[in-house]
């Protein structure tokens, strides 16, 4: 895949910037009938999924307390990796999008809510509320595309150390809270020089992560497990388990908004001056849905509607089911591609993404079964040649 | 939520030991408090934020109720007089609103009580008269106001109330039977709309109290003059007035002239309408600045012009990096035109990328 400016056929060359407008029009309605509908029961369904959230977390942990016996073990690990995915992400992601502060309530709102994550909210909210959310897919303006360690884009210049990202990309996946308060920190930007790592803006922000990061550890690997006594060892397990279960699922959903083959990269420049009709339009190209039963929906936090989040971000989460059909008609209206797919296709086709791209540009299209060995040799060949080679080689495809 | 208060260095040992207890606690709950769990269990226990359950609603009229509230075990006990705010969720928004205390302080089962007369269009007012349940859970304040007898009681007393301008007056003499020489003027539209009427007449009958009631649908309003020639000894007697501001100032109009404005304690209810407009003056109480904002701009934009350091983060709606407690006044979203409206008190948080002054409004910030 390329930016979409680069491509060929650009798929919204059928559009006049009078479409484009009458597009944000009809969004801009369709949000509109949400927000004057928002009342008791939206309340009611958050509150509740906060309860459910909050007993099952204590049950849980409650039932870990005699971890040493399997079934305890194995109930307790699974209720609290199901109570961390929900707090995650249906409940935390959305209260901090401010999906819920048109309900005045300052116990769930996005300005004093704080989650069960390394990256401590205010800090998330600026990189993820403002940076990947306003330039959602536009390559080196969101940093959500790779997070700043992938080859995420046939564009980005090809280099064997790329070989290693499906490893990267499964060992963030596995410690995914971490990497993402990396992330929040800009980590590798603000280490590289002495200048960045002296900041005294650089260097309380840390302070905070780590302080973050030593509370939640204690918590989930000092304090309960010595509430546990003799289950000490196992109820760390169990804990750590669930933090890894929980980041893996995490990682997996939103690896699924943005990075399924077909889903559309942008140029820098190509959101210079960009209107509110071209702004939704890029969320319509850039994110893409994940199908499934209602209980897959709230597992995700709704992110499963990736789609109608990032057209409406600050719309509460229970509400994207019943606007998606509407979402879709317009997209089927004025020719656009509604992406779409189960769990397991969105999860597959994101991976066959980072592989094809830890790969030079077409090797993993050109490699059949009859020609395998050759393309290995020239893969060897640019993984241990220098630039030269690799320029030689790959013009030669 | 994850914030604790500083704890003071010397403290005696039992509440040292409270503190360590509360932080082993926090241990064990972060990034949420212990008081989050705690919540789920007894939200009215002690060191709770102060709520109240309503324990019944009882009509009075057909517009006006009384609601029975069992408050949380954080109450301080009131004077007769005050007033409460109250929060409520009204269609799913946190809506606060003050209302007079009209319980008998001796009543033995802890609750206390506020009476409510729906006004038209009034969200609050009219959802705790007429759609309210019992075993709802409201936030509260601690009673609060100045609309009490003094310590030293007066010898001849004069209430003056219209409408539920009754209501801290109710509290005043439900509560005070050592007043011998009472008069109450009050006003309503019709004897049925008398808040209290069946007791207030009942303590006329009984000689506590004499009640000059005044049915303004067939007998107009009163005016200052003539409550002076209903009670004759009006300027030996220490009055107190609660209604409508027009009621209010004429009374007070008329005090001053008598040389005896020292004679008379009035209680305002807030006009609940906000003028509301096409821009307005925005004042940002912190950091003192003030200025003119066009009903066009959004406040982030005219205050960062006027060189006030906002916080700010997408500028288009979606982030709420901007997002600041609107104290006072209107604003209006410029995405639809919607109105949100603070009452003084209130801290309703407007995006103000998104938001431009609708008359007069004042920022926290």
């Amino acid at each position: 895949m390329t930016v979409l400016q680069k491509k060929p056929e650009n798929p919204i060359a059928h559009l006049s910037a009078e479409d484009i407008e009458i597009i944000g029009k009809e969004l801009d309605t369709i949000r509109q009938e949400v927000r004057d509908s928002l009342g008791e029961d939206d309340a009611k369904y958050i509150r509740r999924v906060i309860d459910v959230q909050r007993k099952l977390e204590l049950g849980s942990r409650a039932v870990l307390l005699v971890s040493m016996f399997p079934p305890a073990w194995f109930v307790g690990t699974a209720g609290l990796s199901l109570a961390k995915i929900l707090e995650n992400m249906e409940i935390g992601h959305n209260i901090l999008h401010g999906q819920w502060d048109w309900m005045r309530d300052p116990k769930i709102h996005s300005t004093t809510w704080e989650w069960d994550m390394a990256s401590p909210a205010a800090q998330w909210k600026h990189s993820h509320n403002e940076l990947h959310h306003t330039y959602t897919n536009v390559i080196g303006k969101d940093n959500d595309l790779g997070y700043g360690i992938m080859r995420v884009d046939e564009d980005q210049k090809w280099h064997p150390l790329y070989l290693a990202q499906p490893l990267w990309n499964f060992v963030n996946a596995c410690f995914f809270e971490y990497g993402i308060a990396a992330y929040d920190l800009e980590l590798g930007k603000n280490l590289a020089t002495k200048k960045r790592r002296n900041d005294p803006k650089f260097r309380a922000a840390a302070k905070q992560v780590l302080k973050k990061i030593r509370n939640q550890a204690t918590k989930d690997y000092v304090i309960h497990p010595a509430l546990s006594g003799p289950s000490f060892l196992p109820t760390l397990a169990a804990n750590f388990t669930a933090n890894v279960v929980r980041n893996l699922w995490s990682h997996s959903v939103i690896m699924c908004g943005h990075f399924p083959e077909g889903v559309e990269t942008f140029e820098k420049s190509s959101i210079e001056g960009e209107t509110r009709g071209e702004w939704y339009l890029r969320q319509m190209l850039g994110s893409a849905n994940i199908s499934g039963s209602k209980a897959m929906h709230i597992m995700t936090g709704n992110l499963s509607h990736q789609v109608e989040h990032h057209l409406f971000p600050d719309l509460p989460s229970n509400r994207y089911a019943e606007i998606a059909p509407k979402v879709k008609d317009i997209f089927d209206r004025y020719g656009l591609t509604y992406h779409s797919a189960p769990l397991y296709k969105q999860v597959a086709s994101a991976w066959h993404k980072v592989i094809r791209l830890s790969l030079p540009n077409g090797w993993l299209a050109e490699t059949t079964p009859k020609n395998a060995p050759a393309q290995v040799v020239k893969l060897v060949r640019m993984t241990t040649g220098g630039k030269k080679v690799r320029r030689e080689l790959s013009r030669a495809a | 939520m994850t914030t604790t208060d500083p704890r003071p260095t010397t403290a005696a040992p039992r509440v040292a030991l409270r503190d360590r207890v509360l932080r082993f606690a926090e241990l064990v709950t972060t990034p949420l408090l212990p008081s989050d769990y705690l919540d789920l269990v007894d939200p009215l226990r002690s060191g709770a934020d102060l709520r109240g359950r309503i324990e019944a609603i009882r009509p009075e009229t057909r517009d006006a109720a009384t609601i029975v509230l069992r408050p949380g075990r954080g109450w301080r006990p009131h004077r007769p007089g005050q007033y409460i705010r109250i929060g409520i969720d009204v269609d799913g928004v946190r809506q606060w609103r003050a209302y007079s205390l009209t319980s008998d302080l001796t009543r033995n089962d802890g609750c206390i009580s506020v009476t409510v007369k729906a006004i038209p269009g009034g969200k609050v007012s009219n959802h705790l008269v007429h759609r309210a349940r019992p075993g709802t859970i409201v936030q509260l304040d601690q009673a609060a106001g100045e609309f009490c007898l003094p310590d030293e009681r007066p010898e001849k007393a004069l209430f003056v109330t219209a409408g539920s301008g009754i209501t801290p007056v109710m509290g005043i003499l439900r509560n005070h039977p050592e007043l011998t020489d009472v008069v109450l003027v009050h006003s309503a539209p019709t004897a049925d709309d008398v808040v209290f009427g069946h007791e207030l007449r009942r303590m006329a009958a009984d000689g506590r109290i004499r009640l000059i009631e005044q049915h303004t649908d067939s007998a107009g309003m009163l005016d200052a003059r003539s409550i002076a020639e209903l009670v004759p000894d009006l300027h030996e007697r220490a009055t107190w007035a609660c209604g409508p501001v027009g009621m209010l100032e004429a009374l007070e109009e008329h005090f001053a002239e008598a040389g005896l404005a020292d004679r008379l304690y009035t209680e305002r209810f807030r006009p609940s309408v906000v003028v509301t407009g096409e821009g307005g003056t925005v004042t940002f109480s912190k950091n003192g600045t003030t200025l003119e904002a066009d009903g066009a701009t959004p406040i982030l934009d005219a205050a960062e012009e006027a060189g006030v350091l906002m916080p700010s983060g997408c500028r288009m709606g979606i982030c709420y990096g901007c997002v600041l407690p609107l104290r006072e006044g209107a604003v209006r979203d410029l995405r639809n035109g919607e109105l949100t409206v603070a009452a003084p008190g209130d801290g309703v948080l407007v995006q103000t990328c998104v938001s431009a002054a609708a008359g007069a409004c004042t920022v926290d910030h």
